[in-house]
């Protein structure tokens, strides 16, 4: 993973350690404002679930949320780390179809779930229609939110589909709209810094249009 | 996050006794605001206690006309269900209107109605704040507190509850049910489940050591127009400043109740006779005897034009 730029391996080696501090390097360093507990005595559990159609065995920690297990133990970067806090989205994978903060979930609470990354829905080759459309609407500007506007934008889709209404629907029993509108409200878990809103929203209508 | 042992629940009943065998212990279910709170170290449990394997995630008609809501029906689901939104639509507006997509789809209806107060002195483990530490004082009586409650504060603590579904369940009259540790089922009044903070606010409903929330039930269907209607900072994703459900005859009767305002969902049922002579009316007889600080006594007026409006939707 040699990367040209200073700056950014610096910027990934502090990222990578701040997300280390709930996972494999850190049980000395937590455990030690409580007591007298050392490593040896943190309690671990096995957890077995699909990530992107790969099933995975991992004995983790029971505090590892289910972010870190995906970053640090899997080495699936793409799902990013954002506030860590369920405010910013940049986390946001689809567990079992349903996008959902993985910042905010325990690793151990998914046994036999089938979680899906940004990893998961396509590849350099072979974008997922999101990801391209991203791409051709300038969707991003450091690109940070990305993984989890692409994934929060796959279940928001799926939740339209389905029905389901939003805070600006104006009737609730109606099927809901696809305007930009109702794209903004649904997407306002997911936080740009960059301010890419407005082509994140265009990129998101091309997709809703085609399938819809 | 503090080390804690976790284990998966095998029935309501085996999770309450587990819980009051394990001092400290936590039930988790959508963890969207425990795990929060774990981080901060605002919350530190030994003992985990997943309660999601559990059977609590259906929704099925009462004898009464009513509904029956498992405790780990999800707010997505709960919101979107066709029955909630034909019948019970305050409270599919007032989920709708709280936190994101991706909260909604993993915090479930007991979670809600659990979760914890935003108040900035509550999260801010440098500051003093009786409900995190009892006894340590109220840093946001005299400090930074536009957020918080206007009615029902004590001098220990102002803080308010952030739930919007709790303001339609309280409009609703819905019942929790629960099951204790010694196995035990009991149902509790929605009014009577949260509680005033007094001088304890770190006791916040009237669960016993170990109670476990199975279910929330509402009676039946309430006619009129259901309106939920949440002021707030922004447009979206976003805690109330002040929050109105309502549910409004053509008579001009009804009943309502607000939520911004104080410790736990605010109703008065003696307001309520007076909504026929308009919003400022049952404004002035909710907020009886309120005592705003200089920051937050704009919620006064908030909450009467907020009334008015809502009470001028239903008109139309």
């Amino acid at each position: 993973m040699a990367d040209p730029n200073d700056l950014l391996i610096s910027r990934r080696h502090v990222l990578i350690a701040g997300a280390a501090s709930t996972s494999v390097m850190a049980p000395p360093l937590e455990a030690a404002p409580t007591g007298p507990s050392t490593a040896a005595a943190v309690p671990t559990l096995a957890v077995t679930f699909t990530v992107n159609t790969q099933p995975h065995t991992l004995t983790l920690d029971t505090r590892t949320t289910l972010l870190d297990a995906l970053r640090e133990h899997l080495h699936l970067s793409g799902t990013k780390k954002g506030c860590d806090h369920g405010q910013c989205g940049a986390c946001t994978v689809l567990v079992d179809g349903r996008r959902i903060n993985s910042c905010l979930t325990l690793a151990v609470m998914h046994e036999g779930a089938h979680v899906t990354t940004i990893e998961g829905l396509g590849t350099p080759e072979r974008l997922h229609p999101l990801q391209a459309a991203f791409v051709q609407h300038d969707g991003y500007q450091c690109g940070y939110c990305t993984p989890g506007q692409i994934c929060s934008a796959v279940g928001m889709l799926d939740e339209v589909k389905a029905g389901i209404p939003s805070h600006v629907s104006a009737d609730l029993t109606a099927r809901p709209l696809l305007s930009a509108e109702e794209l903004r409200e649904r997407m306002s878990g997911n936080i740009c810094r960059c301010g890419a809103y407005s082509n994140i929203v265009d990129a998101i209508t091309e997709v809703a249009g085609s399938t819809a | 996050m503090n080390p804690f042992t976790y284990e998966r629940a095998r029935s309501p009943a085996q999770a309450a006794a587990a819980a009051a065998q394990h001092p400290g212990a936590r039930f988790i279910a959508g963890g969207t605001n425990l795990l929060d709170l774990m981080k901060l170290r605002i919350e530190t449990p030994a003992h985990l206690i997943d309660v999601n394997g559990l059977p609590l995630d259906q929704i099925e008609p009462t004898p009464d006309g009513g509904l029956r809501i498992g405790a780990l029906v999800r707010n997505t689901d709960l919101a979107a269900d066709p029955r909630v939104r034909r019948d019970h639509a305050v409270l599919s507006r007032a989920l709708l209107a709280g936190a994101s997509g991706q909260l909604r789809n993993k915090a479930t209806t007991a979670g809600n109605l659990l979760q914890r107060t935003r108040c900035p002195y509550f999260y801010d483990t440098d500051q003093p704040c009786n409900k995190r530490q009892p006894g340590s004082g109220c840093s946001a009586i005299g400090g930074v507190n536009r957020q918080h409650a206007v009615v029902g504060g004590s001098a220990a603590c102002i803080a308010t509850h952030p739930s919007d579904m709790a303001v339609a369940m309280r409009v609703l009259d819905a019942t929790v049910e629960t099951v204790r540790p010694d196995g035990q089922q009991r149902r509790i009044p929605i009014a009577d489940f949260h509680r005033l903070p007094g001088n304890t606010p770190q006791v916040e409903t009237a669960l016993e050591p170990g109670e476990l929330i199975t279910a929330v039930t509402l009676p039946p269907p309430v006619a009129g127009g259901h309106v939920y209607r949440k002021v707030r900072d922004r447009a979206s994703y976003a805690f109330a400043l002040v929050s109105v459900a309502a549910i409004v005859k053509p008579d001009g009767s009804g009943r309502v109740a607000l939520g911004g305002v104080a410790h736990k969902p605010w109703r008065v049922e003696a307001a309520e006779a007076e909504l026929p002579r308009g919003a400022k009316a049952v404004a002035n007889r909710l907020l009886a005897g309120a005592q705003p600080t200089a920051d937050n006594a704009f919620k006064l007026a908030l909450v009467e034009r907020t009334l008015g409006a809502v009470l001028a939707s239903t008109r139309t």
